[in-house]
Order: structure tokens, then C-alpha cells, then sequence
């Protein structure tokens, strides 16, 4: 019984694509087992540990996670709640208790809080089954969003955007003095002084999303923003 | 998936930077995207005329079918033209649903329609092969393939390349009947008289911005689009959106439009 | 015995096959894919949520294609008015049977994913190339799909079983086509429509040449993929 990778380490896999043979893997986020291949399903780049082989796929939607802090447009109020828009299928909501580290009555004006189309950093803090999920706004840096500007990029690029212990996503804001938030559902807001900073900040974001998974992307967007480390 | 089009955040943005002279992408206001592109011939097997325009990551094509018809009895002696812009199915942009034209898809064909018939921009009159009986349509479908701002000056431009790119079939009479033979196309050109230039330009505020992209269009108080002619004349005006504009506006507008119409119109230069 | 095709291709030579991926920046994937003059443009947007709800399938996702030719796009005189046609619904449901064998939508229930297809140059072969189109589109949007989908209209041209059949080939008396989509792993057919009468042996001759068009097509779309992602600094 042969057992055998098929893939080079950082070689960019399609869908379809023929991962490894041999019974003894295990189909891991991104692949799945058809006999005795594992397959990816996906753009992506196909690693193993140990046993399991996953994919990190390049591009694709944003699935929510719990814990996750994401942008979300402010697209429904009702009595007791908001409701975020934040690129999924479904909104979240934001429940009067969860709404702000003060304490809001029932019978409160909600918009006073949050008002329609305004854009908030929130975070999630429950994802159900049936994909109901629920986002807080107490916590650090959850509020809402002032001025600046707003980009969309890829969810999946976003950890190599932020970087390992924030390191790029610091690289970034000290380059370009801007204040940089980035949700984990690919919305980025970027509020810097000068429109020069703001138009670096978002073009070093932008290298990034066209360059993820290359190597040296760090060097480059150094090289780029061409000042202190 | 992705969050339906950018508002507050955006639209206080671009309007707060307007208020300096300054734009998203580092522009000056009335300064066109440096991206535009012309070709020709991007569906040369099936269309007697057809083109691609490209501003920044705007695109957008058109093809020409010339048909042998009877004139309007009101018109026996010349020769038809008819503009529509499609967007279904929807290619360009998540704003676009399939099904009938909406308004924004008739806006772009009627503001196109105009520029090139009131411009007087093909010949009808030597479009017609006899008199009360016979002429040439010119049918003009144009597609945007992807949204990034302007599909106004985009579409007035790529209808301009089409029917200079348009060459006519060979003309068969066959008793008392014409026909067009599409497999023998010949080298000559639709009769044209002149190259109108349709600009749209936008008020942010007290300010007029040129070559909106998608974000910057939606901040819009309001636009107008102007067509320019050769000459400098004003063969076309609508105004879109719902901010007031005054008359100084309007002129104001007008005079930026004539500054930019020239070079736009250098862009199809050696083409004739 | 060797014939020559109108063209002065051989039985099993496809015609010039081009794709890029990503032309549409505002979509959520799009691709092009040009099989010798015919030029299909694919355009996906979504996951999205499905109205209205009762079309919604709470179990998976649910694709929509939609395929039209623009008005300029058919060959000799006609315009082809804009607007669905019982042939571009028709084609527009068989584009969509063809991809879903491959697709797996079980994370986007109560969601549709729209593929919009339009024919920008056509000389045959156009829902095949809108189907290979399609099949990039979704890649590039992150769809999820067990396999790759290629498409291609094989047949035979005076007994002769042929591949990627232009329009002078389909218009000759006699002539059989057939509009063939596959999975291009497995070689599965998730598509088979025919035009014509044929033996059934013959049929099998026809569609094993299918096979071989399909891997042909499937190194097309791979590089089209990687050319995108790829980025500067890969090979």
C-alpha cells in the first residue's frame, strides 16, 4: 500500500486536485477522502502535520467564528436589538444587554447608541448551529467607527495581514501613522491624518492581499513602506 | 457575500477629502483616470463593428449588427440607429439583478443614444439605400463587464469605437429585394461626420469631480452628463441624482466638460 | 485513413484554447474562456441570501446560472434580442446540472450563488465554453468543488468522430453533435446533450475523445488559476 504526498511545500493547489494517497491521511479543512485520495476543494495551499492534511485556501467567504472581531454595517434596529450586516449570509445581532458598557433601558432609543449605516468593531461572541449569531460591543476597542475609510479584502488573507503577534498589521500603522483596524470578515478601516498616509496604508494592505502567500511578502511590504521596522 | 455597497463611512470620507481638493485614490478633481484603453474588434468574427473600453478597472464592450429594414415614415430617407445597454445577466456589478431593464441600464442606452444622434456623429441620410423602402439599422448593444465608476463616459465611448470599428457587409440586390451578405464583408466604414464626447462630472458638495470611481459616483449630490461636440457645442444634457444644481453650476460644468472633451477625443485618433 | 477537417485540424485537436480568471474585480469570481473564436465571460456572485425564502433549501446552497449571448454575438446579420430565450434557459439549466456535480454548497444553506454567463464572440461550442468559464469562476470565488468541470462539443464530421466541432463543422449534413461536460478527475459526465443519430458504439468512440479534450482543457483552466494566484515571486 503506497503512501504518498502529492504536493510541494508552498505549491499553490486547485480544486479537484489530488493531495496525497494512502488510507493512513486524514482529510482535514479544505480537502476531503474519495477512496484513497484525499482531495482539496479549494484555491489554497495544501499543508500537512502529521497525519491530517489541510487546506489554507486564498480566497473564498468568511466564515464566522467565536471570538472573531469583525466591521458590520448597522442594517436593521428593532426594540431590543441591531442588526449587523457584515458580509455573511445571515445578520447578527446585537442585544440590548451587549450593546454598550453602560446600562440601556428597555424602551431606549437604539440609534442614539447606533444609528442606521453606521459601521461598528464588534465581536462575536456566539455562532449557533443554524448560523445565528450573536456580537457584543463590550470589550476593548469595540465601537463605533468615525471618519476614516473603509476597504474590503479577502477573509482569508486577513491573518497574514495582521501578522504573527500583530507584527504586520504594526508594521503598517507605524509606517504610516494611521489607525488601522482589521475584522476578521475582510472589512479594514483606516484613518490616518494626511491622505498621503491613508493612500500607503492602503495600498501596503493591498500588497498583501495580492502577494499572501509568497515568499518574502514581509521584506517587500517593508521595502514598500520604506521606513523604520 | 461582501457587504452591499460602502455608505456613510465612505460617502463622509470622499466628501470630506473633496472639501481639500482631494480624492480617494490621490487624484486632482477634474484629472481622468491615467488607465484608458481602447481596442478594437473584440468580437470581430460576429459583430460588423465592435469594441473594448477600459478606464481604470471600469470595462465595458459593444458590438453593432447592421440590419437591412424600412425607414420611419416620418424619416424615408434616412437610416436607424438604436442604443441598449444590457445588464442582465449581470456581469459588471452585485448592484445589477437579472430580468427587464431597470432605470439605470435605460439612462446609460438613452444618454448614449443621444450623443451619437443628436451629435449628428453617422450620416443617416447616406445610410439609406432607397428611398421610403430601404435602409441600414445600426444596432448597438452595449455590455459593461465590471463596475469600478463612470459607465456613462465608459459607454458613450465604447458606442464611438463600435461604429468606427463597423465596417458594412456587401449589398446584394435580388430582384426588387436587397440583402445583406455577412459573409463577404467589405472595407467600407459607417458615414461619419463627427466624434461626440459624452463627460459626466459630479458635485461633491461645492465641488466638481470628474471620472467618479464606484464609491466616489455614490457620493455624488448630483451629476450631469454633458455631450460635447467638435466644434464645442452642446448636443446632449441630463441630470441625474437629487441635489439642485444652479446655473452657475451648470455652466461651470459645461466649461470643464468642453476642457476635457478634446483629449478624450484624441484617444480615437488615428482610427479613421 | 486520415481526412482533413475544414479547418486542417486533426480529429482529436482542439482549437486554440485561452482563460483568465479575476477580470471582473467587482464579482465575487469571473473568468474568461476562449475555445477558437467563441468567447465566454462568467461572472459568480454570492454566497448571498436566497429571496424569495421559499425557493430557500435549508440544507445546502442552491446555483443559479443564467447563460445569454450578447445581441451582437450570433453569426451572420441577426441581432439576438436581449432577454431569455427558451434556448438560454435551456442552456442555462444544463450549465447548471454540469457544475453542481462538482460542487459541494452544504456550508451556505438558505443561500444562492449566482453564475452569470455571457457569450461575447460565439462560432459553436458556447455552452461549453460558458460551462468551462463557470467552472473558473467559482474556483476564483472560493466555492467549494470536489472536482474541476471541462466542457466540449465532440462528434463526428462524415463518420469521422471529432472534437471541439466549429460552426461549419455542426452545419454539415449529417453531422453529429454532442455538448459534453466532465469532471476532470474522475471523467465522470455531469452534462451529455446530442444532436444527430449515431451507432452506439460509435457513441462510445466519441466520448472516450471527449476524455482526452477534457485533460487538454483542464491544463488550460489550471494555469489560468495559478496565473492569478500565483502572484509575482511563484516560478
Amino acid at each position: 500500500m503506497t503512501e504518498e504526498i502529492l504536493f510541494k511545500e508552498k505549491e499553490i493547489v486547485i480544486p479537484g486536485q489530488v493531495l496525497a494517497k494512502g488510507m493512513g491521511y486524514v482529510p482535514g479543512e479544505g480537502t476531503f477522502r474519495e477512496e484513497d485520495n484525499i482531495i482539496a476543494t479549494q484555491l489554497g495551499l495544501a499543508k500537512v502535520n502529521g497525519r491530517l492534511i489541510k487546506l489554507v485556501p486564498l480566497n473564498g467567504s468568511y466564515v464566522p467564528k467565536e471570538g472573531d472581531v469583525v466591521i458590520g454595517r448597522i442594517a436593521e434596529i428593532t426594540f431590543s436589538n441591531w442588526l449587523i450586516d457584515f458580509g455573511f449570509s445571515n445578520f447578527a445581532a446585537i442585544s440590548l444587554k451587549d450593546g454598550s458598557s453602560d446600562y440601556i433601558e428597555k424602551g431606549a432609543d437604539l440609534t442614539k447608541y447606533y444609528d442606521y449605516e453606521d459601521y461598528v468593531v464588534t465581536k462575536i461572541v456566539n455562532v449557533t448551529s443554524s448560523n445565528m449569531i450573536d456580537l457584543t460591543m463590550k470589550g476593548p476597542g469595540l465601537r463605533k467607527i468615525t471618519g476614516g475609510k473603509i476597504i474590503e479584502v479577502t477573509a482569508s488573507k486577513v491573518p497574514r495581514m495582521i501578522g504573527k503577534q500583530a507584527s504586520m498589521i504594526n508594521l503598517i500603522k507605524e509606517n504610516t501613522n494611521c489607525q488601522i483596524v482589521i475584522g476578521q470578515n475582510g472589512l479594514v478601516w483606516i484613518k490616518g491624518d494626511k491622505l498621503a498616509d491613508e493612500i500607503r496604508a492602503t495600498d501596503a494592505i493591498m500588497m498583501i492581499e495580492e502577494n499572501a502567500h509568497i515568499e518574502g511578502l514581509t521584506e517587500k511590504v517593508k521595502e514598500f513602506l520604506g521606513g523604520k521596522q | 457575500m461582501g457587504v452591499v455597497a460602502m455608505n456613510k463611512i465612505m460617502n463622509n470620507y470622499i466628501k470630506t477629502l473633496a472639501k481639500n481638493n482631494e480624492r480617494m485614490d490621490g487624484r486632482k478633481l477634474d484629472e481622468f483616470r491615467k488607465e484608458i484603453k481602447i481596442e478594437y474588434g473584440v468580437s470581430a468574427k460576429s459583430a460588423a463593428g465592435s469594441a473594448k473600453v477600459t478606464i481604470g478597472d471600469t470595462v465595458v464592450v459593444a458590438g453593432i449588427k447592421l440590419t437591412i429594414g424600412s425607414p420611419f415614415t416620418d424619416t424615408p430617407e434616412e437610416g436607424a440607429l438604436m442604443v441598449n445597454v444590457e445588464l442582465s445577466p449581470p456581469l459588471a456589478s452585485p448592484d445589477f439583478e437579472s430580468g427587464p431593464p431597470d432605470s439605470y441600464s435605460i439612462e446609460l442606452a438613452r444618454l448614449t443614444d443621444r450623443a451619437v444622434r443628436e451629435s449628428g456623429m453617422i450620416d443617416v441620410k447616406k445610410l439609406c439605400i432607397k428611398e421610403g423602402e430601404t435602409i441600414w439599422m445600426v444596432n448597438i448593444d452595449i455590455y459593461p463587464i465590471n463596475d469600478g465608476g463612470n459607465l456613462f463616459d465608459a459607454c458613450g465611448l465604447v458606442a464611438i469605437a463600435a461604429i468606427l470599428d463597423t465596417r458594412l457587409p456587401t449589398l446584394k440586390q435580388v430582384e426588387e429585394k436587397y440583402e445583406a451578405d455577412y459573409d463577404n464583408m467589405t472595407e467600407e466604414r459607417l458615414p461619419i461626420n463627427e466624434i461626440p464626447i459624452n463627460l459626466t462630472i459630479g458635485k461633491l458638495g461645492e465641488h466638481l469631480v470628474v471620472d467618479p470611481t464606484y464609491e466616489e459616483e455614490k457620493a455624488f449630490d448630483a451629476r450631469l452628463t454633458v455631450c460635447i461636440t467638435e466644434d464645442g457645442q452642446i448636443c446632449s444634457l441630463q441630470k441625474g441624482k437629487d441635489a439642485p444644481l444652479t446655473i452657475e453650476d451648470l455652466d461651470a460644468i459645461i466649461s470643464l466638460a468642453k476642457s476635457k472633451a478634446g483629449k478624450l477625443r484624441e484617444l480615437f485618433g488615428g482610427r479613421q | 485513413m486520415t481526412f482533413t477537417r475544414l479547418d486542417g485540424r486533426k480529429p482529436d485537436e482542439l482549437r486554440e484554447l485561452d482563460a483568465k480568471v479575476g477580470i471582473i474585480p467587482r464579482a465575487d469570481g469571473s473568468a474568461m474562456f476562449k475555445m477558437g473564436k467563441t468567447i465566454a465571460i462568467a461572472a459568480v456572485y454570492g454566497p448571498k441570501e436566497l429571496y424569495p425564502k421559499f425557493l430557500q433549501d435549508s440544507t445546502k446552497g442552491v446555483l443559479r446560472c443564467s447563460y445569454s449571448m450578447m445581441a451582437f454575438s450570433g453569426s451572420g446579420g441577426e441581432r439576438v434580442r436581449p432577454g431569455p430565450s427558451r434556448r438560454s434557459k435551456e442552456i442555462s439549466w444544463v450549465t447548471e446540472n454540469a457544475l453542481n456535480s462538482a460542487l459541494d454548497l452544504s456550508k451556505y444553506a438558505k443561500s444562492v450563488i449566482n453564475v452569470n454567463i455571457q457569450l461575447l464572440q460565439t462560432d459553436a461550442g458556447t455552452r461549453c465554453a460558458g460551462i468551462c468559464a463557470a467552472a473558473l469562476a467559482l474556483a476564483d470565488a472560493g466555492i467549494p468543488m470536489r472536482d474541476m468541470v471541462g466542457a466540449v462539443a465532440v462528434g463526428l464530421y462524415e463518420g469521422h468522430p471529432i472534437v471541439d466541432l466549429t460552426k461549419e463543422e455542426e452545419d454539415v449534413e449529417g453531422a453529429v453533435d454532442l455538448a459534453v461536460a466532465m469532471l476532470s478527475r474522475s471523467k465522470k459526465l455531469s452534462l451529455v446533450q446530442m444532436d444527430g443519430k449515431i451507432e452506439q458504439e460509435t457513441m462510445k468512440k466519441v466520448l472516450k475523445l471527449a476524455e482526452g479534450a477534457i485533460d487538454k482543457i483542464y491544463v488550460v483552466q489550471k494555469k489560468a488559476l495559478l496565473e492569478k494566484y500565483g502572484g509575482s515571486g511563484n516560478e
